[in-house]
């Protein structure tokens, strides 16, 4: 069969599982549109407003479903407006394909209209990228991307494909075989040596903290994670990617871990005497001072990216591996043992958690960011996906909204990009159209991405907005605060009235400025098949406790004020 | 397994590489992303035609080189990666220099200094002599400095190439997929 290089991308796309892709079209892409045509029924193509909200939607959708999510842009500013995007996805080993248009081979080095070095510039933010020269090789080409992308750490791959590549015409035949690729090896399973290690520091641990990543949900490892910790009785501390990896009420597990996760983990984690890192990469956001980092402990480190090895944190049993053979390979062998006295230790320190008393906080007049989270996991049944956006919002969503499910938490945590989260509730909601998805968003953050607004009204996704306007940039503000002596340069932040904004778009919208009608809010939400914006109104100047300053010890955290003494 | 430098703290790394633009720019950008310091990186074909080999020699107390092969391998178009400095290997570096010939006295000089070293007077004429010295990087590094005082006017280094003795054979069957113009890939030969 003779087809397009342009019906060539889009027949892989359909044979790849792809449904919904997310994109702009411009010059230099316009085969590919106009080849769209003859493929409706099979390929949805959603209009984004700007193009790095197709690329955070394309990413929101691989978070939410574990498929790749697709992006598509012109070449030239088209293209490099994905960057934050393929970026964020690098960051969180996120499996995206974009594809984009480029100038004409011939053309390529002129500095034509819309040219751009797309595969020099995406060269450090994406896994592997690819420029395609002749159109014989394309399909292989995208069979590759995908595979790429989804497979070992996953992560964002682009395509970069001129626009006579697009034109040319060439006899399609879909590659069957399997990708051969010499240089790309994802490890598999440890080898005998470092699995009796592995036992022999489970056998004799006594203040045992497992630490529990993204790749748990990636390799598929919940059941493994549980069935360790279950049978070993070690407390589970999680990244914030990790969370949902296992049901945060749990017994074993403790909670989150970092810069403002719970006070018990991050004890936990520097008096145990051994530390099980499962598919976590030790970032500077959950470490801390790597020099006083849980400093008696050994550490067994299993990832599937060798390179995260003794990076960050050195170990003492480093694997390279898919964490679920790993597991499977050492939980057959392992005994089972106890640490009843650790274990209490540990819910000594949970006792002594100060981040919840703020719920009880008589708000007259002012409501609080804790009690709309709160109320939100109360009124969704702590059942809804959540995606959100980067900021003091993000990192109370993570400390009063525990997620049962893996991939029901979709946060930009690596590189913490603000602006991700509206755009990545779409993704995400076309990507599980039967689940409740909410953006939970700042003022700051979702008004970089809030142009979607069209995209969202114009497809009538189903994602609810639940915007947190503290005025302010709330989290610089904090930092402001603590270290820059409250001179709040850039932070105070006017905005739009947002229910104007969103009559504007045509989206229905409620203010909330009291505590007793965040219950309604959920409810009106609810009743609307479509796009809704909830704006509450919140206290200005709201600090983020517990809080490890940048550099600081782990165990050196801020706690909050008692209650009456605070500032 | 703890890799240990040589006495001058290097430490050499070789990989096999597709044979293709853009996998020198790939690798340009790892190193400087990741902050490697590298001493030299050579990169020149193979026996095959798709393949090329790079010699890269990193100084071990600037960086770490289990970090600098993890990295290398995580490029797709790497096909692998070895640190040889722990196995018995022969390393050569080659450096074209001119030096100022223009008197007897040190054109007579630089024959005696060439005949101490595995260097030849490659090009003569009556003001300056280019000489060709071969060996290991340290080894043409003495050479060097035995001819600087003759005057050095021009000079460089093609950075180190290395291979392991014996029968321990580094190489790869890659060959890439073939297309044909019906679209079809061939593995020619799959590894």
């Amino acid at each position: 069969m003779k087809l397009k290089g342009a019906e060539i991308i889009l027949e892989c796309l359909i044979r790849e599982g792809v449904e919904v892709m997310f994109g702009y079209p411009g010059g230099a892409i316009l085969p590919t549109y106009d080849a769209m045509t003859k493929y409706t029924d099979k390929l949805h193509h959603v209009l984004v407003r700007h193009e790095q909200g197709a690329s955070h939607m394309a990413d929101g959708y691989a978070r939410a479903t574990g498929k790749v999510g697709v992006c598509i842009a012109t070449s030239g500013p088209g293209a490099t407006n994905l960057i934050t995007g393929l970026a964020t996805a690098m960051m969180d080993s996120s499996p995206v394909v974009a594809i984009t248009g480029q100038v004409t081979v011939p053309a390529i080095g002129s500095d034509a209209f819309q040219e751009t070095d797309v595969t020099g510039a995406t060269l450090p933010v994406t896994k592997h990228n690819y420029l395609v020269t002749e159109v014989e090789e394309l399909a292989y080409i995208i069979k590759e991307a995908f595979h790429i992308a989804r497979t070992g750490r996953p992560g964002p791959v682009l395509i970069d494909v001129p626009k006579d590549v697009q034109n040319a015409i060439t006899e399609f035949i879909y590659p069957e075989d399997d990708i051969h690729l010499p240089g790309y090896r994802p490890p598999e399973g440890a080898d005998d040596d470092e699995i009796e290690e592995m036992l022999d520091l489970l056998k004799n641990a006594e203040r045992p903290v497992i630490l529990a990543g993204h790749g748990v949900t990636m390799s598929g490892a919940n059941a493994e994670l549980q069935e360790l910790a279950e049978r070993a009785q070690i407390p589970i501390t999680l990244t914030l990617l990790g969370k949902g990896a296992i049901p945060e009420d749990h017994p074993m597990v403790v909670g989150w871990m970092g810069m403002h996760g719970d006070a018990a983990c991050n004890h936990a984690i520097q008096e145990a005497d051994l530390l099980i890192a499962l598919g976590m990469r030790f970032d500077d956001r959950v470490t801390g001072n790597i020099k006083t980092y849980s400093p008696n402990s050994k550490k067994i480190h299993i990832d599937i990216d060798p390179s995260e090895l003794n990076k960050n944190i050195l170990v003492d049993v480093p694997v390279a591996g898919d964490l679920k053979t790993v597991l499977r390979q050492v939980l057959p062998k392992m005994q089972d043992v106890s640490h009843p006295e650790w274990l209490n230790r540990i819910r000594d320190w949970q006792e002594d958690a100060d981040e919840r008393d703020i719920l009880k906080h008589d708000t007259s007049g002012k409501l609080l960011t804790a009690q709309v989270i709160n109320d939100l996991w109360k009124y969704t049944d702590g059942n809804a996906i959540t995606v959100s956006d980067v900021g003091q919002h993000q990192m109370i969503e993570a400390q009063y909204y525990p997620h049962q499910r893996p991939s029901t938490m979709l946060t930009s945590g690596g590189l913490g990009t603000m602006g991700f989260g509206f755009p990545a509730s779409i993704g995400a909601k076309f990507g599980k159209p039967e689940e409740e998805v909410w953006a939970i968003v700042g003022d700051g953050g979702f008004q970089m991405t809030l142009c979607e607004l069209a995209t969202a009204r114009q497809e009538n996704i189903n994602v609810n907005i639940a915007i947190i306007n503290n005025a302010f940039l709330g989290m610089v503000r904090q930092w402001q605060e603590l270290f820059y002596d409250r001179r709040y340069q850039s932070t105070p932040m006017l905005s739009p009235d947002f229910c104007k904004l969103a009559e504007a778009y045509g989206i229905p919208s409620m203010r909330v400025t009291d505590r007793s009608q965040v219950q309604e809010s959920v409810e009106f939400a609810r009743s609307i098949d479509g796009p809704v914006l909830i704006e509450y109104v919140v206290e200005k100047e709201e600090m983020v406790y517990p809080m490890v300053p940048a550099g600081a010890d782990l165990h050196d955290m801020k706690r909050r004020p008692k209650t009456g003494e605070e500032a | 397994m703890t890799i240990q430098p040589n006495p001058t703290g290097k430490i050499t790394v070789v990989a096999l590489v597709e044979n293709k633009p853009g996998v020198l720019n790939r690798i340009a950008s790892l190193f400087r992303r990741r902050a490697f310091n590298v001493d030299s990186l050579t990169v020149g074909r193979t026996h095959r035609p798709h393949v090329s080999r790079m010699t890269i020699v990193v100084d071990s107390e600037r960086a770490n080189p289990h970090k600098v092969a993890a990295n290398l391998s995580k490029l797709i178009n790497v096909i692998d990666v070895q640190i040889l400095t722990n196995m018995p290997h022969i390393s050569r570096d080659l450096a074209l220099i001119k030096v100022r010939t223009d008197d007897a006295d040190s054109r007579n000089n630089l024959t005696e200094i060439c005949d101490l070293y595995p260097a030849r007077i490659v090009d003569i004429g009556p003001e300056v002599a280019i000489v060709e010295m071969i060996g290991t990087e340290a080894y043409v590094a003495e050479f060097i400095e035995r001819v600087r005082p003759l005057g050095i006017v021009e000079m460089v280094r093609t950075g180190v190439v290395a291979m392991g003795r014996g029968t321990r054979i580094y190489d790869t069957e890659y060959e890439p997929p073939v297309f044909t113009k019906n679209g079809a890939a061939k593995h020619t030969n799959v590894i």
